[in-house]
């Protein structure tokens, strides 16, 4: 029987580049500047370091293939290297395997790297790219945010839920993101906007109009990870540990059997129910403190609550009108703006996310800080709803 | 009469929905070709931008052999003179969609407007001692911008099964007139035809050459002009039909209309069209006689059995002409046949090349929407992977082969995509269930906005998948479509 991560391994440094436009600089700036940060933060040298993991979802974008240009880049002293990539939870296989390494024994001292380059596409939106030669023979020519449209329809037609009121939903989700990026100083988005702004904006993929949809963004984040016990070593205090860390990816079913019924994500659900477990959270919408999502689009969140087991099945609607997952609710989504402000550099995403939690569990979050938070669980997701990877952790205090 | 023996077995029709208002185009071109006015009247069926003659082919196809087998085609005649591939048998992608058995002839036929009507009596003389004959014919012609063409063609497909069974008319005489009389034509690298004055067409062509024929072909069938009770002729030129009738001594009231005004004249389909229509509304006992002009004359004189009766469940050239949509934008009708040079923006740049080694090894799965039924545990999935997807079964090639394309479904999800690049934006899709299990993420086709949720009833139909301009290809797959 696994044990589980939980405890055995600590967030030593972390760091995460300014996201956004930036037309300013390569790929390989944002990994400095976010490895700068990360370094600076453990108290480390680059030659502690024994393994790193370099995640990139799209290679053909910017730095191309394998885990060289993390080598090359950070001039790391000949350690093992590896390329990672699992759609958009890319950033949280990277730490993945960085924290496995430690876990393992096999590293004392790990390194997790997330970047995308979005922004030299010459076009909004994420690059349209083909899937495979078969799959290309079939697929539907759809965009990101056209297959996530499709949980909106599933969903009303689930729960009997009217288009105005989901509608309404998704611009309060995204007027709190807004609300929340403007107070990050690194966030890609920092302007507050109103619900009529979202409920009049030009439609993208119905439902989804321009501002239910995330910002398409350059940035990079780091996590350096280690042993409580050499973390204590290295002098450092308010330890904050990885309780939890999971994975499901689908494997069809959602796509070719008949039990699914497009309202919800199935990875979701079963990566959520077995990170609990791993951290030993039993009541997630009592026990946890904040929550980072992959809010790729306001849709996305809202069902997401739901597999999340943070609002009941069919009532998700009503909490995200009710505040509940406002900065001053009771499980704040989206502190730092999330995918939707902070911005959405697809490797960089899940390390972004835990970058959040560890400011926030060590009171470092400025304007933004929550009052004495205990446990957050970030949601990395990526693919479709019919076919995708889902990557949780639960991150809290050392200990607790 | 005995009810079994050889002729026409089964009939199908096929007309895209979108009929442009010729008053729309009129309106458009009135500053440059202001005679256009005098033909501005009804409407012409013109094709999306994902159908051309293979795929109309196909649902014409499919029309016709509704409740027969398909395994007893034994033949199969692809008539158009628009077929999309120059090189490449075009039947062979019909017969694929079809799922018509590997032991097939099958023939590409084009050179004239009387292609299929050719087809249709070398099919009824050959006997079809071997197994049926599908003749499908069909026709998405492109014409300028301002053209009289543009008023008059339209784009169909017509099909007919030919074969021994319970026949709904057999052929009493068939008589073939070729005459290198040109009135209009197109060379393989122009894309629009070039045609010769109407009044020497109508006086030395149709009503020299078709009489001609008519005649040959009662005299053979030993039957009075009077007595034909039907007499269909495609042909554009105002009031041809009842002159070549009149010149015939085909009684006034066996003339039928040409359908010029409610879908326009579809080339090569039309000859079969009209016979398709006119078996639509014909008697026991009642003679057809169905002239085709081009370069000659093909005449052929049918007689109705009672099995006529009995014919239905069928979409036909009625149902065809009742599934529609009226359409005004001339601009899109441009584009979409290529006048229109439209800026299309970075999403469509993306190369969509089609490796020719995948498509052959997956073709029955692509072009047949042939999915899989597992022997162990009944699930019905879409690909047939090598491992069932029932989580409970997981059984290994445990899969025999179950054809999605005929099957109805309902939506589970859905989109309207506008940042995705259609041609014709925006894409819809999503998931389909089909009835009696199954489901797959789709592409949808002649979606009206607005009209559309969750539980919309839909059907399968082939359709232009993606163009590769780069290499000169396209490739072919079902989209979903409200039923």
């Amino acid at each position: 029987m696994a044990t589980g991560i939980k405890d055995k391994v600590v967030i030593l440094g972390m760091g995460c580049s300014k996201f956004g436009e930036r037309w300013d600089c390569n790929a390989q700036d944002l990994m400095v500047e976010a490895f700068e940060e990360a370094l600076a933060d453990a108290g480390i040298e680059r030659k502690q370091i024994d393994a790193a993991w370099l995640g990139t979802a799209l290679e053909e974008q910017h730095l191309g293939k394998s885990a060289v240009p993390l080598a090359m880049t950070l001039r790391l002293p000949y350690i093992p290297v590896t390329r990672v990539e699992n759609y958009c939870a890319t950033g949280t296989e990277a730490l993945r395997g960085a924290v496995y390494a430690v876990a393992s024994g096999a590293a004392d001292i790990a390194l997790a790297l997330g970047v995308e380059k979005l922004k030299d596409t010459g076009y909004g939106g994420l690059p349209q790219r083909g899937r495979g030669a078969l799959n290309d023979l079939f697929w539907p020519n759809l965009s990101a945010p056209g297959s996530f449209a499709q949980l909106a329809a599933a969903y009303r037609a689930k729960h009997g839920a009217n288009k105005a009121d989901l509608k309404r939903a998704m611009a309060h989700i995204s007027v709190k993101s807004h609300d929340n990026g403007a107070k990050n100083p690194k966030a890609h988005l920092r302007n507050r906007i109103t619900e009529d702004d979202v409920l009049r904006a030009p439609m993208i993929a119905e439902p989804l109009g321009l501002y239910d949809c995330c910002g398409v963004s350059d940035g990079s984040a780091c996590a350096i990870v280690t042993t409580p016990d050499i973390a204590r070593g290295l002098g450092k205090k308010d330890l904050v540990a990885v309780k939890a860390l999971q994975v499901a990816v689908s494997n069809g079913q959602e796509l070719q059997f008949d039990q699914w019924d497009g309202s919800y994500f199935a990875t979701t659900r079963i990566a959520a129910a077995r990170a609990y477990k791993e951290a030993g959270i039993t009541r997630p919408r009592e026990q946890v403190s904040l929550v980072d999502v992959h809010d790729c689009f306001s849709v996305t969140e809202l069902v997401t609550m739901e597999d999340l087991q943070l609002s009941p099945e069919g009532t998700a609607i009503r909490d995200v009108l009710d505040g509940f997952y406002d900065a001053g609710g009771p499980v704040p989504c989206q502190i730092d703006g999330g995918l939707k402000c902070f911005g959405h550099p697809i490797g960089a995403s899940g390390l972004r996310m835990v970058y959040e939690m560890v400011l926030q569990l060590q009171g470092r979050a400025g304007q933004r800080q929550l009052k004495a938070p205990t446990w957050g669980v970030t949601h990395n997701l990526g693919g479709f709803p019919s076919q995708n990877v889902a990557a949780i952790s639960v991150i809290g205090a050392y200990g607790a | 009469m005995s009810t079994t023996g050889f002729g026409i077995l089964s009939f199908g029709a096929y007309l895209p929905r979108a009929r442009l208002q010729r008053a729309a185009i009129h309106a458009a071109n009135a500053w440059f070709a202001p005679g256009l006015k005098a033909l501005a009247k009804g409407e012409r069926a013109v094709r999306n931008w994902d159908e051309d003659s293979i795929t109309m082919g196909v649902e014409a196809a499919r029309d016709c052999l509704g409740g027969f087998e398909r395994s007893a085609v034994a033949q199969l005649v692809l008539a158009s003179t628009t077929l999309p591939f120059g090189d490449r048998h075009n039947a062979g992608v019909v017969a694929n969609a079809l799922q018509l058995p590997s032991a097939l002839r099958a023939l590409d036929l084009a050179g004239g407007q009387r292609a299929g009507s050719s087809a249709l009596a070398a099919a009824l003389q050959q006997g079809g001692a071997d197994g049926h004959t599908l003749i499908v014919a069909a026709d998405a012609r492109k014409a300028k911008a301002a053209s009289v063409q543009e008023m008059q063609y339209g784009d169909g497909a017509a099909a007919l099964l030919v074969g021994h069974g319970e026949p709904l008319a057999k052929l009493l005489a068939a008589h073939s007139e070729t005459v290198d009389f040109v009135h209009q034509y197109r060379m393989h690298d122009r894309a629009h035809d070039y045609a010769w004055e109407e009044r020497w067409v109508r006086d030395e062509g149709y009503l020299k050459i078709v009489p001609r024929a008519v005649a040959a072909l009662l005299a053979e069938a030993r039957v009075d002009a009077g007595a034909v009770a039907h007499f269909c002729m495609p042909g554009t030129l105002s009031r041809i039909q009842a002159a070549v009738a009149k010149r015939c001594g085909l009684p006034d009231e066996s003339v039928r209309d040409n359908l010029g005004g409610v879908c326009g004249d579809t080339g090569v389909a039309h000859p079969l069209l009209l016979l398709a229509a006119t078996l639509e509304d014909a008697k026991p006992g009642d003679r057809i006689l169905l002239a085709a002009f081009g370069e000659g004359c093909d005449a052929l004189l049918f007689e109705v059995t009672p099995a006529i009766a009995k014919a239905s469940g069928r979409r036909g050239v009625k149902g065809a002409l009742g599934r529609r949509r009226e359409d005004g934008n001339y601009m899109r009708c441009l584009a979409f046949n290529g006048l229109l040079d439209m800026e299309r923006g970075m999403r469509a740049e993306p190369d969509k090349p089609t490796p020719l080694s995948v498509l052959y090894r997956n073709r029955d799965m692509v072009q047949g929407l042939v999915g899989g039924r597992c022997r162990s545990c009944g699930t019905v999935q879409y690909p047939r992977q090598r491992y069932c997807v029932n989580p409970e079964c997981n059984a290994l090639d445990s899969q025999d082969d179950y054809a999605f394309s005929e099957r109805s479904g309902t939506l589970m999800s859905y989109t309207a995509d506008a940042l995705t690049y259609s041609p014709d934006p925006p894409t819809y899709f999503g998931m389909v269930a089909f009835d009696g299990g199954g489901r797959m993420l789709l592409d949808f086709t002649e979606v009206e906005p607005g009209k559309i949720d969750v539980g919309l009833p839909v059907r399968m139909v082939f359709r232009i998948k993606d163009q590769d301009p780069l290499r000169g290809f396209q490739r072919y797959f079902w989209k979903a479509t409200p039923a």
